[in-house]
């Protein structure tokens, strides 16, 4: 069976900077692929390169079969960039946001039945009532779970987010691991990259690694050393990734809904 | 009596010229101008009206070495020409990074400006030449040009419009749009182009200098007051309409430059909306404190 994301020896050059020194990552289909590593390690170029979003400067990617390219089913692929904000110059609604994810390849105008496609895709992420609000009102949280809802709406059959929780509350958190737990029962192939494992650690397969630039770790999910249930812990993000396993407690204590 | 003021304006065929153009032009120009908010590229249109300038000497100078009459025949298809190249040659550059999109930017706007005096003055023309350009000249607006002003209207409106979901999604969030195998380079061609082209329609009614005006300030204003992509767009078009038939009407009776009217209504209708702000939004029917539970437990 061919691998869902499949990745040779990908080399990528970020303004003279070598970000990443040949990667070679697959995820099955049907796995759930938790990324993991310190800030700066690479995940987001990683996941940035494997979606076509930064050029690759050697090695090879395969998504679902296909040489990343105009050949790629994007159809079937839902990305969640990592974001502070879902807002930008102009004033824009949640729908209007999630009706941009139906568009793909060379799908120009969103189909004729785009609005159901979208309050469900909103539902899944427990935004329904947000439908006509304008992003930039809703709260950090909230505009993440309008990211999820803009990967979701094209029922994609992989799915690749980048910190999808970070800056989303305990509570959410939770309902988006019941949201991914009930995609991944249907089959649906996910590449996480997590700053810690949280509440989707139960779903979590396997976990990669990255420490500058390079896998160091491909194998089973690293357990929680040792448990945050301290509320004075105050979240100071660990800058020598071996900690990056250490910390993969509670997360998300400072964040209001 | 007003109303034979108003009959007496509408019956005169120069005209009724200019307020139809300046009507397709305030539908038009704001079109372009949500999407250049939206990306933050608000002075976009700026530097593609700078670079207008020296097509539309560049324009004159090969219609005075062909003998053609008048010799400015050529000065709009010369702007419309490089408004495009220019358009097309910012947006390769804001591609490749945007610090140097900045300098590309303002080398542009030196570049047009100084490029397109020295043009003219070569073309054995004066500086008062280009001020037609630079500030705009309704007033001699022909059926032809009406029929230019039509049509590329038409193209603007068709483009931005029937377009708009994926010019949206690439000008909301480019990263998104390319892992979604949007065909984002085009995508970002037909925005520069389809300025470049609004920019040439606008330049005979408010002039190059004030073009970028007329894009940005209905968008800044419906702003305020939408809460949708797509109302700010509607809004901002119907800003556009009322303030150029307005400022071109108040040039009928008094003897002001058409453009800098329309845009000084422009900003005056920003300020007013700005101020009544507080009035007009009525507040949103959102409860800012839903019941959601807690992620932290409080010692009671
Ligand atoms: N566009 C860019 N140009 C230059 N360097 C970059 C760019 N994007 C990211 N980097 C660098 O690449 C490294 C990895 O970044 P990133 O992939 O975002 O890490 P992570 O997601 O693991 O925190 C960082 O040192 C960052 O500064
Ligand atoms: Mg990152």
């Amino acid at each position: 069976m061919t691998p869902a994301v499949l990745a040779r020896g990908v080399r990528v050059v970020l303004s003279g900077n070598v970000i990443l020194r040949g990667i070679d990552l697959s995820v099955n289909d049907g796995e759930v692929v938790a990324l993991l590593g310190a800030n700066g390690s690479g995940k987001s170029t990683l996941v940035r390169a494997l979606v076509g979003a930064v050029p690759i400067e050697s090695g090879e990617v395969e998504l679902l079969g296909k040489p990343l390219g105009g050949a790629v089913d994007w159809s079937r692929i839902g990305y969640v960039p990592q974001r502070v904000s879902a807002a930008t110059g102009v004033p824009t609604t949640a729908g209007e946001v999630v009706t941009s994810g139906l568009l793909h390849g060379h799908r120009l105008r969103p189909p004729r039945h785009a609005r159901r496609l979208v309050l469900d895709a909103l539902e899944l992420v427990g935004l329904t009532h947000h439908l006509d609000r304008p992003v930039r009102e809703l709260s950090g949280g909230q505009q993440q779970r309008v990211l999820i809802a803009r990967a979701l709406v094209r029922d994609p059959a992989l799915l690749v987010l980048d910190e999808p929780v970070a800056g989303v509350d305990l509570p959410s958190q939770e309902a988006f691991a019941t949201t991914l737990g009930a995609l991944t029962a249907r089959g649906r192939t996910v590449l996480v990259v997590l700053h810690e494992l949280g509440a989707i650690a139960p779903l979590v397969q396997r976990a990669v690694v990255l420490r500058h630039g390079a896998v160091v770790h491909d194998g089973a999910p690293p357990t929680p050393a040792r448990e945050h249930g301290d509320p004075d812990h105050d979240h100071v993000h660990p800058h020598d990734p071996d900690e990056a396993f250490a910390d993969t407690g509670v997360a998300g204590l400072r964040w209001e809904p | 009596m007003i109303g034979d003021e108003i009959a007496g304006m509408l019956g005169d065929p120069l005209m009724q010229r200019a307020l139809l153009a300046a009507l397709l032009v305030g539908l038009a120009a704001p079109v372009i101008g949500t999407y250049l908010v939206q990306r933050r590229l608000s002075l976009l249109g700026d530097g593609i009206g700078h670079v207008a300038l020296t097509g539309v000497a560049l324009g004159w100078l090969v219609g005075n070495a062909m003998n053609l009459v008048p010799h400015d025949v050529l000065a709009v298809p010369g702007a419309i020409v490089t408004a495009i190249i220019g358009a097309v040659v910012i947006e390769l550059v804001r591609e490749r990074g945007r610090t140097s999109g900045d300098v590309a930017l303002a080398l542009l706007f030196y570049g047009g400006i100084a490029g397109g005096v020295l043009l003219i003055s070569l073309a054995g023309g004066t500086n008062a030449n280009l001020m037609a350009y630079l500030f705009g000249s309704i007033s001699t607006v022909s059926t032809g040009d009406l029929w230019l002003t039509v049509i590329l209207t038409a193209i603007i409106l068709v483009v931005g419009i029937g377009l708009r979901t994926a010019l949206f999604a690439v000008c909301h969030d480019e990263e998104f749009a390319r892992a979604a195998g949007l065909p984002v380079r085009v995508l970002n061609i037909t925005i520069a182009v389809v300025a470049a082209l609004t920019v040439t329609v606008s330049m005979r009614v408010v002039g190059l200098l004030l073009v970028s005006a007329l894009m940005i300030v209905p968008v800044a204003v419906a702003q305020l007051v939408a809460s949708s992509f797509r109302q700010t767009m509607g809004i901002a078009m119907a800003i556009g309409v009322v303030v150029c038939v307005t400022g071109l009407s108040i040039t009928y009776w008094r003897d002001l430059s058409p453009g800098a009217t329309i845009v000084v209504i422009a900003i005056a209708v920003y300020a007013v909306v700005a101020l009544a702000r507080p009035l007009l939004v009525r507040s949103r029917s959102h409860d800012p404190h839903p019941q959601v539970p807690d992620d932290v437990e409080v010692a009671a």
